[in-house]
């Protein structure tokens, strides 16, 4: 990592080691439900725990976990990578819940989990809020439980859940999230109401892992065609571990398409391709670049068009790099302070004007 | 739509001087009148079955009714519709005189939709369609025009149905792929599929995916889009799953004389796919031993696709990065005749890009992978 740059680490995930760790969260009536009725963790299939890419070898600890105490995350990314402020996205499997009741209770406890073990023992962290949506109305109140917190930067969803995010039933999201300048992060992974393909399931993580791909193209697709993003201009959206090589071809096709067909969708009032340069950022780990081809960086970071929409993020403890290689290769000097901090600064409101400071 | 009114005395006025290896169109759509042309080939059962059921798709419109309603009648040019009446490219003297006259088609391949009975939800009425539309494809294209070419219309839930269809049409040249839809029930390398790509490889014929069909799932992983200008982009979504599962599960590396030619699926998302595989595929090897080769090489060498519709960057020089890195030779010219985006070929390749490349996707490179 360039020395001097104080680079904003715009995604790393903090592991609940197991449903014990929540019930300090939980009222009475859902502590007691998770003991009586054998609820011991929710690990998601997005991420085996022994899986390679879940947890990068040498940030294993001697039971194989990972990414469970603050000084893990201080050892392992925040010392080596420089980084003075760094964004705390949780994937325990709360979206995976069923019983919308369920849900909300264990995502109020994920969330109050992160707060005490996490934010409060280290300033320089800050958080997203998870969102529980299965139920609307719940994560709206989610968002003003939580927004006066300032450590509280952004709401969180997962890139697979039951609809697409433009659909308006979201909406009400979307407002508290302008309201109180938070925007909406979109991580990979799958709340598994739908198979990870719209061909039905895969056979392989590795399959699984690649198809995070669509999702992301799916959830634009439909924020943009539903006028999500035209009806809430200030929001911005951040797409967290999407990878970002696919970017420019799914906005040259939905572009053209939306050329040929706009009638349907009259709302859509600006090319696809404006729209996201505006108000869609992406994290760079991974960035899914050849390996073989160190000229093709330059002409992707051409294809997009724009240098303030990438946001650089470690994505620890997942395996994306080794050693302290956190920036992906190629990238040229000239783009990194952008990259690793400007840009960070200019899409979290919150981050900005008290940088470091609790 | 890119169409571009010819003057009407020369002989191919449509057609683009750079073809000078020829003019082959992988995307032409012959259309029956209705059920009714099938009937010759039909038991009396299964046309029996298609009066009182129809054609029932993965979804629950029935008499051809699409969920996402087209932007057209039929999703056709308004100007395609034959002037003796009937649908667009019903009708084999006006496909001539239209399209495969006007632009100086040398060949053209067809790939019947529906109703050919493909993904339908039963398939027994689905395997006795796609006889029949062979036999169709043979009888009304076929025998009478010599620049067309079939594809051999496979009912691919059925793998072990569509593997006796393949043997059965194995050897003919009038046939020169097997079609398969882009939306499957399952992902397409899954096992159950592989007896369709074994008899195709074994009469040497490419497997075709076109977009479209109805799996049965959500059009998108994280569940249903509104609009039909999503489900045309989602196409783009879901042939990317089936490059990744076709190369995942091996069935590559099971078949090294397989060829896929992606039809209408778009192009441009290729290569980030297949970085993304290769670069993931380094972490995870472990879990799939049987792929030897970085996946990025393996699409390289057996993926073909089409370039109707081309996704067209903002800045037009970004579209010969692309192409340069999916492969000049892997990329073939299709119209997608007579449908509302058809690409005139005139107009398609930009003059921007080389010369012989643009011979090359014109003819050249439809010769290599179909052997005409």
């Amino acid at each position: 990592m360039p020395a001097g740059l104080r680079a904003i680490d715009c995604d790393v995930h903090p592991m609940v080691p197991a449903m014990s760790a929540l019930a300090p969260y939980l009222d009475e009536f859902w502590r007691d439900q998770v003991v009586e009725r054998g609820i011991t963790q929710l690990d998601s299939q997005s991420w085996p725990i022994n899986a390679p890419k879940t947890i990068r070898a040498d940030w294993r600890d001697e039971k194989g976990r990972g990414a469970s105490t603050v000084s893990a995350l201080q050892t392992q990314a925040l010392e080596p990578f420089g980084a003075d402020l760094a964004i705390l996205n949780p994937l325990y499997g709360v979206q995976m819940v069923l019983n919308a009741d369920m849900a909300v209770a264990f995502t109020r406890a994920l969330n109050d989990w992160i707060r005490a073990e996490w934010l409060d023992r280290d300033p320089r962290l800050r958080a997203s809020i998870v969102l529980p949506l299965q139920d609307i109305g719940a994560a709206v109140a989610e968002i003003e439980r939580l927004a006066p917190d300032r450590r509280f930067v952004q709401a969180l969803v997962l890139a697979m859940g039951d609809a697409p995010l433009g659909k308006r039933e979201f909406w009400p999201v979307y407002e508290a999230c302008v309201r109180h300048g938070l925007p909406l992060g979109v991580h990979a992974g799958s709340a598994y109401r739908h198979p990870q393909t719209s061909v039905g399931w895969t056979s392989w993580y590795l399959e699984e892992y690649v198809a995070n791909q669509q999702a992301f193209q799916s959830q634009l697709a439909s924020l943009i065609t539903e006028g999500a993003l035209g009806k809430f201009p200030g929001m911005k959206v951040v797409l967290l571990e999407s990878g970002v090589t696919w970017l420019p071809a799914f906005l040259w096709r939905l572009g053209k398409t939306w050329k040929g067909v706009r009638f349907e969708v009259p709302w859509v009032d600006r090319a696809p391709a404006e729209l996201v340069r505006d108000q869609v950022r992406l994290t760079v780990q991974p960035f899914d670049a050849p390996e073989d081809d160190p000229g093709a960086v330059q002409r992707i970071l051409d294809h997009l068009r724009s240098e303030d929409m990438l946001l650089w993020a470690s994505d620890w403890p997942h395996w994306q790099f080794d050693g302290d290689a956190a920036v992906p290769p190629g990238f040229p000097a000239s783009t990194l302070p952008k990259l690793l901090r400007d840009n960070a600064l200019a899409t979290y409101d919150r981050l900005r004007g008290e940088e470091g400071s609790q | 739509m890119n169409v571009i009114q010819a003057p009407s005395q020369l002989a191919h006025p449509g057609k683009p001087a750079a073809a000078t290896l020829g003019l082959v169109d992988v995307d032409i759509h012959p259309r029956a009148h209705g059920l009714a042309d099938y009937k010759p080939w039909l038991s009396e059962r299964w046309w029996n079955y298609a009066q009182e059921y129809g054609a029932r798709a993965r979804h629950g419109f029935t008499g051809g009714q699409p969920p996402f309603p087209k932007a057209q009648p039929l999703a056709c040019r308004r100007d395609a519709w034959p002037p003796g009446g009937g649908t667009p490219a019903s009708d084999l003297n006006f496909l001539r005189s239209h399209h495969l006259d006007a632009h100086g088609i040398d060949v053209g391949v067809l790939n019947p939709l529906q109703p050919s009975g493909q993904g339908d939800r039963n398939n027994g009425f689905s395997a006795a369609m796609a006889h029949a539309v062979n036999e169709w494809q043979l009888e009304t294209w076929l025998r009478p025009e010599p620049r067309l070419r079939g594809s051999v219309v496979v009912p691919y839930e059925d793998a072990a149905a569509s593997a006796a269809e393949i043997r059965k049409r194995a050897g003919d040249p009038n046939f020169c792929q097997v079609l398969m839809m882009s939306r499957t029930a399952e992902p397409a390398g899954n096992p159950r599929y592989w007896p369709i790509y074994e008899a195709a490889a074994e009469a040497g014929l490419p497997v075709a995916f076109h977009a479209f069909g109805y799996s049965g799932w959500a059009m998108t992983n994280t569940g249903w889009p509104s609009f039909y200008i999503e489900e045309v982009s989602e196409h783009a979504t879901s042939c990317q799953n089936q490059v990744t599962s076709l190369v995942v599960e091996g069935v590559f590396e099971r078949l090294p004389a397989l060829k896929v030619v992606l039809i209408e699926c778009g192009f441009a998302w290729l290569p980030s796919v297949a970085w993304r595989l290769d670069r993931h595929w380094r972490h995870l090897k472990a879990e799939v031993p049987h792929l030897r080769r970085a996946p990025s090489e393996v699409i390289r060498e057996h993926i073909w696709v089409s370039t109707q519709p081309m996704e067209e960057p903002e800045v037009g020089r970004h579209l010969k990065d692309v192409m340069g890195w999916i492969g000049w030779n892997r990329i073939l010219f299709a119209t997608d005749y007579p449908h509302w985006d058809f690409d005139d070929p005139r107009a398609a390749l930009p003059a921007t890009l080389p010369e012989e490349h643009r011979r090359d996707i014109y003819g050249g490179n439809a010769r290599g992978v179909y052997g005409f």
